[in-house]
């Protein structure tokens, strides 16, 4: 028979979790596995809450098995390391993204890309190669391969920097993949949520001119005060768009709602790459003749491998970059969730785990 | 008062035109301008039939101007050279394909993409720097700027060789870009009709592994017996697209009817690349968590600048690429509308026009 989540590890935790498709979470006992020869056990501080966490409670990708705790936006303290661990001791700070376990022998493995590779284990909702169930940062404490642990900078907050762990390698690797990093060229960042607001600030970062991308007018004073966006452009405004076209390198499409490619695909240049990084649930609608007379490409990317995640850390540390944040406390999961689905928030929520989950 | 057709220019010409959208054409008097400094004459001897001709003389894109002389895969031997022209002399074999004019001071135009210029001229149905209406290759001679002028070497024969001027050049062109020409790669071609042969012809000759993916199992003994592709996917054929799911470095999409990109999408390998250049009239659905999971792309191109055109042309002289063509008369050119329209060809209607377009005058 199979043991209870309580029962199935060696080491007690507790987190939230969500239970069925309301995806409303509360207090959930549960365990993690005994600190492996290569394992780093961690006590979380922070974890951030990324939209795809708000999909899976809800089981709207349709593959949730539940209880499900989500969370892969975790920052914390080494608190146990394992006999070969070589990159970490007892104390530093430490980051875990989407990625826990992969094959580590395919092309993708060998290439830095576990991102890719076809059995990668999820920081939650994925079955481990010792055939558990994995469990997310919305915890009191995780035990991953120190392979998949990245050393998080000492000056970078980390609570400000947990959504970098989701958020910022989603939009930094296709910027490097896709070019998109010349002093000079200009990008169009579309959507200003979790994903948006990064990929401006690492845009600027990389010396680009930036505009965003938004159906909301009321976005705008924030986006080029506060974020340093160069322009703003309203999507549903025609005249405006029309006015765009033709003027963008690339664009970094971070909108998870269904709409439209054609518009965006007017506003690139010849050449022009549409970068979806966004997880929209329904197919999108593609003309295929400004793609042939423009020749340009729409491309998608899927967060990024270790190695990668770990350069993007020590660049965004090198830059000053965090999310822009608001902590919560764990009981106040549910209304954040909530809030998130209205997009009410600027523009991550992080749950000051360490501070506010009890037993 | 504008000048009719046949009054506008010095040059008598005759041609068979489209009057209007039921597309049928019949004999056209008309003329050509007088030999420019940097012009190139020449004799039509062969044109192809496109498909882009079909779509344009039924005005399916809206954007055709009647009378309309189609063709844009037209070669011939030089007759007559401007004073200013470089690279071309009486008695040359060349070819004109579907652009006449540029702007010459564009970026585009600079990096030798005439394609892609803003105000890049079609060689037919279009406005020339003159005023007057673009004519094409369903006629008896052609003048253009040297510019847009390809020399056809030798050893190809000019029939075979004329759709290469359209078809050649539009798949030729994204497999160099997208780096689909690399041996030992694994390019899948979608539709086997004129760009589509061509496709896996050049990709062949670039060392690359070819699978045709078809929805008509009857063309699989000709792909790869005659045409030498590698494999043949039926794309309804569930277990088949299963079993080829992530083997192919990139897609070259000729197909321009309406169809579903997520089975080609999950034939690619990671980063591997779809590319359209058949165009579908309406929006396609683009399935976008595929796409991410295997960081993918779909991209597109259209023909190819003239520096690029004439590469090709030298590389299919060199591999000994061809079209197979069927070679029509010009009094058939309606029925072989038709038959095309059926895609009933194997697999580019060719226009005698050498023998068999003779004006009445």
């Amino acid at each position: 028979m199979a043991k209870s989540p309580e029962e199935e590890h060696p080491q007690k935790a507790f987190g939230w979790a969500a239970r069925d498709s309301s995806g409303l979470l509360s207090p959930f006992h549960f365990s993690r596995r005994e600190t492996g020869d290569g394992d780093v056990t961690i006590k979380i501080l922070y974890c951030g809450v990324c939209h795809s966490d708000l999909h899976n409670v809800k089981n709207e990708w349709g593959f949730t098995m539940y209880p499900i705790v989500p969370g892969h936006e975790i920052v914390g303290t080494v608190t146990k390391t394992g006999k070969n661990v070589k990159k970490f001791k007892v104390g530093d700070r430490v980051g875990v993204g989407v990625i826990v376990e992969s094959c580590k022998r395919c092309e993708s493995c060998q290439q830095d890309l576990e991102n890719y590779c076809p059995q990668t284990i999820l920081t939650y909702n994925s079955y481990s190669q010792d055939g558990a169930k994995t469990y997310g940062g919305y915890s009191d404490i995780v035990v991953v391969d120190e392979h998949y642990v990245l050393r998080f900078p000492e000056n970078l907050p980390p609570d400000a920097g947990a959504p970098l762990l989701c958020a910022g390698i989603t939009v930094y690797s296709p910027m490097k993949y896709y070019g998109i990093t010349e002093p000079g060229k200009h990008l169009g960042v579309a959507g200003l949520g979790g994903l948006g607001h990064v990929a401006v600030k690492i845009g600027k970062a990389f010396g680009l001119k930036v505009t965003v991308i938004s159906t909301s007018l009321k976005k705008e004073e924030e986006a080029i005060n506060k974020l340093g966006a160069d322009s703003f452009l309203v999507s549903s405004d025609p005249a405006k768009m029309k006015a765009a076209i033709n003027t963008m390198d690339y664009i970094i499409d971070t909108v998870s709602a269904v709409h439209p490619l054609g518009p965006l695909l007017s506003l690139l240049k010849l050449n022009g790459k549409l970068i979806n990084v966004g997880l929209p649930e329904k197919p999108l609608e593609l003309p295929i003749f400004p793609l042939a007379m423009g020749r340009k490409l729409v491309g998608g990317s899927d967060i990024g491998g270790i190695k990668e995640t770990q350069e993007m850390l020590d660049f965004c540390a090198k830059h000053g970059i965090t999310a822009d944040i608001e902590l919560i406390k764990m009981g106040d999961i549910n209304t954040a969730m909530e809030r998130l689905a209205k997009s009410d928030v600027k523009y991550r929520f992080v749950i000051d785990v360490a501070n506010s989950l009890s037993q | 008062m504008a000048k009719s057709p046949e009054l506008e220019h010095p040059n008598k010409a005759f041609g068979w035109a489209a009057r209007d959208t039921s597309g049928l054409l019949s004999p056209f008097n008309f003329s050509r301008r007088a030999t420019g400094e940097k012009d190139v004459t020449f004799k039509v001897l062969f044109c192809g039939i496109c498909h882009s001709d079909l779509h344009m003389v039924k005005n399916e894109w809206g954007s055709s101007i009647y009378p309309l002389i189609p063709g844009h895969e037209i070669v011939g031997v030089v007759t007559e050279v401007g004073s200013k022209v470089q690279n071309f002399k009486v008695g040359d074999k060349v070819g004109v394909g579907c652009m006449v004019g540029a702007c010459h001071s564009c970026d585009n135009c600079d990096n030798h993409l005439e394609n892609y210029c803003p105000k890049m001229i079609l060689t037919y149905g279009a406005k020339y720097y003159d005023g007057t209406i673009t004519y094409g290759g369903y006629s008896d001679t052609m003048v253009s700027d040297e510019h847009f002028v390809v020399r056809i070497p030798d050893n190809l024969p000019l029939d075979a060789g004329a759709p290469l001027l359209c078809a050649g050049i539009t798949v030729y062109s994204p497999l160099r870009f997208y780096g689909l020409d690399k041996p030992g790669m694994h390019v899948g071609v979608v539709g086997l009709g004129g760009l589509g042969h061509v496709a896996v012809k050049f990709a062949k000759a670039m060392g690359v592994k070819v699978t045709v993916i078809s929805t008509s199992p009857n063309k699989k003994k000709e792909a790869l017996e005659h045409l030498g592709a590698d494999s043949f996917l039926v794309s309804k054929d569930q277990d088949q697209v299963q079993a080829a799911q992530g083997t192919m470095d990139g897609i070259i999409d000729t197909v321009s009817a309406q169809h579903p990109l997520l089975p080609l999408i999950g034939l690619l390998k990671t980063q591997g690349k779809l590319v359209m250049v058949g165009a579908p009239e309406k929006p396609l659905e683009l399935p976008v968590f595929p796409l991410l999971m295997g960081r993918k792309l779909v991209g597109g191109s259209g023909i190819g600048g003239m520096k690029e055109t004439q590469e090709m042309i030298d590389f299919a002289a060199k591999h000994n690429i061809t079209a197979d063509i069927e070679v029509i008369p010009i009094d058939y050119v309606n029925t072989a509308m038709e038959r095309l329209l059926k895609t009933d060809v194997r697999y580019r209607f060719v226009i005698d026009i050498g023998n068999t377009l003779k004006s009445s005058n």
